[in-house]
């Protein structure tokens, strides 16, 4: 609202910051349609279907996947040192925030 | 026999170990040591008490039952977590910045502070959650009844189960009374209880994979071998239907973010934004490490045990029929934690919306409800916590007697869990939806929550015990459409699913519709601009419309609810940004506001922000305020109340001007005041000296006894003067700062006696309350000094104290290195007009009988500036209150200069 208009475009490493956020947000979605793949083995003819021992291996390596890509968006998303707070603003695509960028100096969180 | 005692004997050996971590965690964060306390690990130990007994020995059932499927109350969780910069992290930060209590403050906060939601959410809580507290109590009975048992396999009951479950359950109030109940500020954190429940964690995760680890290389051989035993099983093929397997994980992703528990140790316990990075990796590990054993030992206990076994014991039974004494402990241990993490923390967050929401309300209502009566509320608040958490423990121990503890109690975990999920569209809706309404909130709540407890909630008590059988057959008043389990003719669906369906779907869909069409309260808007736009960090626009001379009210209410000590440092340090001295601030908007949320930590937003209006005359929210919310495009209107905003300050800073001038004038006036005076108190004795000496140098004729009269006379004379001029000698020594101080050691006790003694002591008709205990204080300082301080406070007690018995109190606190000595008398006090310049040079209160010069406060203010303490006026505590703080030693480098 009465905050300064924001900059279009954003240096290269609140740029990089910015989409790891927007990774971090898609992740869920990942997950979600990797771990409904299951459903389509379910009804298969006798003796063809996969089995319990198998989709157990499938759902744990998805597990353990998720968690990777998880950490290493959480390495890249370390609070920058000395920025009050960081890229606060939302979603570009966001209807109610300013267009996300570097928040101006001084409006950190109280 | 003898494994039982050596069970129950390293059971408790494990809780006093518990309570000594509680216990030792919360006194190193009381002693600002632990930083560790704070670590991103701890929080996230502290979210896993999402596994409850009901996971941990609940999933081995589960899958004995049906194979893979349990895996989806995990990964509901997982991905909740992993996309924490969306919900969660909004969640957080919003739970911090309003400082939330409990889920249901956080909706009843974004919904317009309303209480009635408060107790609808509170209520649904309560209903969902006592159920899962019985299933935490049956299960841990069931797991000592198998150790009892000569074949653990065999379900016989040995022990008396209520007994165990009572002994249990008052074991769990007391923990949670003892370290959930410490400070009533929720936002204080619980430090005993998240370290108590991070090692529970760490404990019921390492016994899982011991047990894991033993049926695949111990009872099997290896990983290999694992596979070709399930896939010879029952379980052997994957048969989830495609619509639980979607519908389980939907339920336990809004389960995670709903339960009160949940919500407590995500939202409320967090310390600090940044741990949910930590997080967002290690949680689901930890779900993953925690359900990685679970198929194995499901397949290994349906092959090695009898078919009569209990799945849901079967990492309990297998050990113990295997001989693994030991290992069979460890597994008890870990069930056992699982369970009393669960509870402890779901009774507190239960117990604050309980007490916050119903029990405070009522009790504010029925006294009088009047915000600014004097009297602590903090203690009623406490002892409201206390009560609900053992009223909720009690419910969870009745629930669990009353339903005999049979499988009815089993399946109430995913009951529970649709219960909750029904928070869900009005918590998500608030967070990212502007135009989401109270009424609209409580339409979809209310619409989810009878859903759910007709087709799902009372059923589940079986045939004819709530509902009739009929209605189960052919519906409510024989309407088919209206059976319970085929809601408008689904038929064959599967229950759990079918209730999430219709309960979640006509939720959402009340909840959108009737938010459309209604019109919000403007707090309601406010508060929705704040949640939804909580990172943009838009300024919040003034609420509250101060008028003057509420302050002291503000302070008196401040104190019953945060204790005086804390209200006062919140005042003035509110008062030092205002550039005021004193413990008075401007009412300004934005210290109204920030005392509000200060205060919602410790009541909840509704009853403060009640209490408060209650105080500021509920002038809330004016148009101007609304459309410049409401309207992003409004530049002009923004601008404009940007205007308002500034001449509002500029108002203000006149309104301090004015004081400053004011001020100044009444000292010029005292002063002049106090010239003549000193002017006329140096004549009187003047002119009797003269006149008298005169007698005695003219008259030769004066018998002897009228020359000693009469230079009796003059000498009283000179030395009325001489007391005069020494004070005023003193105050400028004191002032130019060439004062010299000896310092030396004494008893504060001792000081005080000193004091009490050369104002007349006990018998010149007023009382002195001492308290002799805490005034065995060594100070190292200038006693002298310090005893004329004492000297003056006492003496203008017994000068100014107007009551019919005078009455003086002398109360002694330390602090960090410093002692707090406060002088109240029962008078009627210094009136607010006097209290900005008591301590100036030449002041008196009033014209008053008692003849001083006005100059022993400034000399004691002088006097402890030269001591490294403060002395200052206390407003709000009954009478004249005066603090004097001192430190215990005088640091000689940097004072006595």
């Amino acid at each position: 609202m009465s905050a300064p208009k924001d900059p279009l475009f954003v240096e290269r490493r609140t740029y990089r910051r910015r989409r790891m956020a927007d990774a971090v947000r898609l992740l869920p979605f990942l997950g979600a349609s990797l771990l409904l793949i299951p459903i389509l083995w379910i009804g298969a003819p006798e003796g063809r279907g996969i089995g319990t021992a198998t989709a157990m291996l499938y759902v744990f390596g998805v597990w353990i996947g998720l968690a990777g890509l998880a950490l290493a968006c959480s390495l890249r998303l370390r609070p920058e040192p000395p920025a009050a707070d960081p890229d606060d603003s939302d979603h570009p695509d966001h209807p109610d925030g300013p267009d996300a960028a570097v928040a101006p100096a001084g409006t950190g969180a109280p | 026999m003898t494994i039982l005692n050596l069970l129950v004997l390293v059971s408790l050996t494990y809780v006093v170990f518990l309570f000594a971590v509680a216990f030792a965690a919360d006194r190193a964060a009381r002693q600002g040591r632990g930083g560790w306390l704070r670590s991103p690990m701890v929080y996230t130990l502290s979210l896993s008490i999402y596994c409850t007994a009901w996971t941990f020995y609940g999933a081995v059932g589960f899958a004995a039952r049906s194979g893979l499927e349990f895996v989806t109350i995990y990964l509901g969780p997982t991905l909740v977590i992993i996309g924490w910069w969306g919900i969660v992290r909004r969640m957080v930060r919003i739970g911090r910045a309003q400082r939330i209590t409990s889920i249901a403050d956080m909706l009843s906060s974004r919904y317009g502070k309303s209480n009635q939601l408060a107790v609808f959410v509170t209520l649904i809580a309560v209903i969902g959650t006592t159920p899962y507290i019985a299933l935490q109590l049956q299960s841990v009975t069931l797991s000592i009844n198998a150790f009892a048992q000569p074949d653990p396999t065999q379900s016989r009951t040995i022990i008396d189960k209520d007994v165990t479950a009572l002994m249990i359950a008052g074991g769990l109030a007391l923990f949670t009374i003892l370290f959930g109940t410490r400070n009533l500020d929720v936002n204080e954190r619980h430090h005993g209880v998240v370290m108590a429940i991070a090692v529970e964690a760490v404990v019921k995760l390492f016994a899982l994979l011991a047990v894991g680890v033993f049926v695949v290389w111990g009872l099997g051989a290896g990983p290999v071998d694992m596979i070709a035993r399930i896939d010879a099983s029952k379980i052997a093929g994957f048969e989830v239907p495609g619509s639980r397997w979607i519908a389980l994980t939907m339920l336990s992703g809004a389960a995670f973010l709903c339960l009160p528990r949940m919500f407590q140790v995500l939202v409320v316990e967090n310390q600090d934004e940044d741990h949910l990075r930590t997080a967002a990796w290690a949680f689901p590990v930890y779900l993953m490490l925690m359900s990685l054993f679970v198929v194995p030992i499901a397949v290994m206990g349906l092959q090695v045990l009898p078919r009569t076994a209990n799945p849901d014991l079967f990492v309990l039974t297998l050990p113990l029929t295997a001989g693994q004494d030991g290992l069979a402990i460890l597994s008890f241990l870990g069930g056992f934690s699982s369970a009393t993490s669960m509870v402890i923390v779901a009774s507190i967050a239960l117990s604050t919306m309980v007490s916050n929401h119903i029990v405070m309300p009522i009790w504010l209502r029925a006294t009088g409800g009047t915000a600014t009566m004097s009297g602590d509320v903090r203690n009623v608040a406490l002892l409201a916590r206390r009560l609900s958490i053992a009223a909720i423990v009690l419910l969870g121990y009745l629930y669990f007697r009353l339903s005999g503890g049979g499988s009815a109690l089993a399946a109430i975990g995913l009951i529970a869990f649709v219960g909750v999920a029904q928070f869900l569209p009005a918590l998500l809706g608030g967070l990212i939806w502007r135009g989401a309404t109270r009424t609209g909130a409580m339409t979809g709540l209310g619409l989810g929550f009878v859903l759910w407890l007709y087709s799902l909630f009372l059923p589940s008590f079986g045939p004819s015990a709530i509902l009739p059988q009929s209605v189960l057959d052919s519906g409510l008043m024989g309407l088919s459409w209206l059976r319970p389990y085929a809601l408008f003719g689904t038929e064959g669906m599967d229950r759990v699913v079918h209730a999430v369906l219709w309960s979640l779907s006509l939720n959402t869909l009340g909840f959108v519709v009737v938010s459309l069409l209604s019109f919000p309260s403007p707090v309601e808007r406010l508060q929705g601009a704040q949640f939804v736009n909580i990172f943009d960090h838009a300024p919040t626009l003034g609420q509250w419309g101060g008028g003057m001379g509420q302050s002291e009210d503000l302070l008196v209410m401040a104190q019953r609810i945060m204790g005086s000590d804390e209200a006062r440092t919140l005042f003035s340090r509110a008062a030092r940004v205002q550039g005021l001295a004193g413990y008075l601030p401007e009412p300004t908007p934005e210290f109204v506001e920030l005392l509000e949320r200060e205060l919602s930590g410790s009541v909840g937003a509704a009853t403060a922000h009640a209490m408060i209006s209650q105080i500021m005359g509920g002038a809330n929210v004016s148009v101007q305020d609304l459309l410049a919310v409401a309207d992003e495009t409004a530049q002009i209107m923004e601008y404009s109340s940007q205007l308002e905003e500034k001449s509002a300050e500029q108002a203000r800073t006149a309104r301090q001007l004015r004081e400053a001038n004011a001020k100044l004038t009444q000292i010029s006036l005292q002063k002049d005041a106090f010239l003549s005076q000193v002017s006329h108190e140096l004549r009187t004795p003047m002119t009797s000296i003269r006149a008298f000496s005169e007698i005695l140098r003219d008259s030769g004729t004066l018998s002897g006894e009228d020359q000693a009269k009469y230079s009796g006379i003059i000498h009283d004379e000179a030395k009325r003067l001489t007391r005069l001029l020494d004070d005023l000698l003193d105050l400028s020594v004191l002032e130019s700062g060439q004062v010299e101080l000896h310092t030396s050691a004494a008893r504060l006790g001792d000081l005080l006696d000193r004091a009490v003694a050369a104002t007349g002591g006990p018998e010149s008709g007023m009382t002195i309350r001492r308290d002799r205990p805490a005034e065995d204080v060594t100070l190292t300082t200038d006693q002298d000094r310090l005893a004329q301080v004492f000297i003056n406070l006492i003496a203008n007690a017994r000068k100014y104290c107007d009551a019919q018995a005078p009455e003086l109190s002398v109360r002694v606190q330390s602090q960090d290195g410093r002692v707090a000595i406060d002088f109240v008398d029962n008078g009627s006090g210094v009136p607010r007009d006097h209290q900005t310049v008591i301590f100036e040079k030449f002041s008196r209160v009033g014209q008053t009988k008692a003849g001083g010069a006005g100059l022993g406060l400034a000399i004691c203010r002088e006097i402890m500036s030269r001591l490294g303490g403060e002395i200052a006026y206390v407003p709000g505590m009954g009478g004249a209150a005066f603090r004097v703080i001192v430190p215990e030693a005088l640091n000689p480098a940097g004072r006595a200069a």
